[in-house]
């Protein structure tokens, strides 16, 4: 089973710096691109190679990049960003890839800025990340020094300076519009769309947001084209996809598997099964913003089409599970209580619906809920749904609620008969 | 709502200002070269508020009135501008903080690994609850909306450091680091 993301990746060994990352085939794909490849061909590349968005829309990158005016009058600069925030509660995933090898990050980043002729690339990170970023530091002054960053780089003539841009926290960061705000010095509100940032992104410019992991692939594709891309998967979606695991199973972690693995072998081959005493009784598949699947959903596979199909999102693909002796309804408080808080106040349903969310999560939590507490969470599962809000928060918000109403309703309605938390 | 709260900042910020004395707001020459250092890879002074913020976070350890008003003077834009962004971020911080800033994971890999434990025995082991300084001044205790370490919940971090797989019995020795 071949794993190009981690390949070089062993938890405990310290992350390769230039000369070892060169050693290993690091930047031929630079190289390769730059020195025989049109940024055209390289967009057709990445199209043909259905990589589609590991931040968790999954939208086909090379598509992605398409839109981005490619003409001589195009307005400049243009920017490329590495959406490197991973605010998701419950994912862990592109830290694995920062931490464990930040040329990759790199290099991808150089092949898409090149694909659309960016001239100015940043890499957002969030702020936690203390060692990701002080290796990324390290490596950009490295890849400098090499020439594969700056003027003409590698005599191509093609230009690109690459910087890191530390946030100073808020989950908002990681909607790539809000992201963008937040690089101009603003609050990160989202901004509506039209104009899509590819028009008219930092600082009005063209802009392309790539994921961490999105932009880590990049490489490998061109290095082994389209085809062998593809043929990673083990359904419909092309390559590999990072899997992890969170919650009371033996062995927690991040995993570069084959895209489409089942929850059930994720779960109980890489994660070792749930621990002793606990049984598996939701799981949330792609973070705290998707829908519950449940024990009867462990043959679905984790790609993106299985899991919709399912109920759910594929979202981030680290998945957090909920054991039978953890409330459902205690659970679903946290994950309101973080999106109340994260919310950045724009859009009132959003603003004014989800703390009154929390609140009667609590209610019931604390045995003061009532039959309509559960009714009103119902309805609200709908008015902060897709549509009525300006931004995907809200209605990422309900996708748990909704869920776990429907799944967990006996417990829901536990609380009001029994008015206190029958989990203690 | 909003339009509204931000005007009433605006005037609450400006009123303040004219309080204070000149001379009391001035960056240092070392916050001033670092904040120029951004601004020059920037397209305009005002896009450099956030990186004002941290280097002067990082020097004075909180944002107060005063330092709002020196960067929006420095910046070329409104106090209330300034205000505006502080007050956005959750680690820009508009009250005084003590000497270490623990971060208590509070998201779901944690809550289902049972965060509340070690919250209750920080709460006991300092006498301070989720947005307090304790009385000697050493430690600010605070919620934080996922660390990122969820395979190996609960997390906390302080200062820069990161604490993976917390149990309260680790909790006196982690706190012994820093006193």
């Amino acid at each position: 089973m071949e794993r190009p993301l981690t390949k070089y990746i062993h938890p405990g060994c310290p992350a390769f710096d230039l000369k070892e990352y060169e050693m290993t085939g690091g930047y031929s794909a630079v190289r390769k691109a730059l020195g025989s490849m049109t940024p055209l061909e390289v967009q057709q590349l990445v199209k043909d190679s259905e990589l589609r968005g590991r931040g968790g829309a999954g939208f086909n990158t090379g598509m992605k990049w398409s839109f981005v005016p490619m003409d001589a009058n195009a307005p400049r600069p243009k920017y490329l960003i590495c959406n490197a925030d991973e605010m998701e509660p419950g994912t862990f995933k592109d830290r694995l890839l920062l931490e464990g090898n930040p040329h990759q990050l790199i290099e991808g980043m150089i092949l898409a800025a090149y694909a659309i002729q960016a001239d100015v690339s940043y890499i957002f990170l969030r702020w936690a990340y203390k060692k990701a970023a002080y290796l990324i530091h390290k490596s950009l002054h490295e890849a400098h020094s090499a020439g594969y960053l700056g003027k003409d780089i590698l005599g191509s003539g093609f230009s690109l300076d690459m910087y890191l841009h530390t946030s100073v926290g808020r989950y908002m960061c990681g909607e790539e519009t809000a992201l963008l705000n937040a690089l101009e010095g603003k609050r990160a509100t989202p901004r509506a769309k039209p104009p899509f940032p590819q028009v008219s992104g930092l600082f009005g410019k063209p802009t392309i947001v790539n994921n961490v992991e999105t932009l880590c692939c990049i490489p490998h594709i061109v290095n082994n084209g389209a085809a062998w891309f593809k043929s990673l998967g083990n359904s419909n979606d092309s390559g590999t996809k990072l899997y992890g695991v969170s919650g009371k199973v033996n062995n927690p972690g991040c995993w570069e598997l084959p895209m489409g693995v089942t929850m059930r072998e994720l779960i109980e081959e890489h994660a070792g099964g749930m621990k002793t005493g606990y049984q598996l009784k939701g799981v949330l598949p792609g973070g705290a913003s998707t829908d519950f699947l449940t024990a009867e959903h462990l043959d679905v596979k984790m790609d993106f089409n299985s899991v919709t199909a399912a109920g759910s999102r594929l979202g981030t693909g680290t998945m957090v599970v909920m054991d039978d002796a953890t409330c459902p309804v205690g659970f679903v408080h946290n994950l309101q209580h973080f999106f109340a808080q994260e919310s950045c106040g724009w859009c009132t349903p959003c603003r004014e619906g989800l703390p009154w969310v929390e609140k009667m999560l609590l209610s019931l939590e604390k045995g003061e809920g009532t039959a309509q507490h559960i009714e009103l969470l119902q309805l609200h599962t709908g008015l902060l749904g897709p549509g009525n809000t300006f931004c995907a928060l809200a209605p990422g918000a309900m996708e748990p609620l909704q869920s776990a109403l429907k799944y967990f309703r006996e417990d829901f309605e536990k609380h009001v008969a029994l008015k206190g938390c029958p989990y203690g | 709502m909003i339009v509204q709260n931000k005007k009433e900042q605006t005037t609450t910020v400006q009123q303040k200002t004219v309080s204070y004395r000149v001379g009391e707001q001035q960056l240092t020459e070392v916050e001033m070269q670092a904040i120029d250092h951004e601004i020059a890879l920037l397209p305009h002074r005002g896009a450099a508020v956030i990186e004002a913020l941290k280097i002067v976070q990082q020097y004075r350890g909180w944002i107060s009135d005063e330092s709002v008003t020196a960067i929006a003077t420095y910046l070329q834009i409104s106090a209330a501008e300034v205000d505006s962004v502080a007050t956005f971020y959750n680690l820009i911080f508009r009250k005084p903080v003590g000497r270490h800033i623990i971060l208590l994971c509070d998201s779901i890999s944690c809550y289902v690994m049972k965060y509340g434990t070690i919250y209750t025995a920080l709460q006991e082991k300092l006498k301070i609850k989720f947005g307090e300084t304790s009385g000697d001044n050493n430690f600010t205790l605070l919620p934080n909306a996922c660390l990122g370490c969820c395979d190996h919940a609960p997390a906390l971090m302080i200062d820069s450091d990161l604490y993976k797989n917390v149990t309260v019995d680790m909790l006196d020795r982690i706190l012994k680091k820093y006193t």
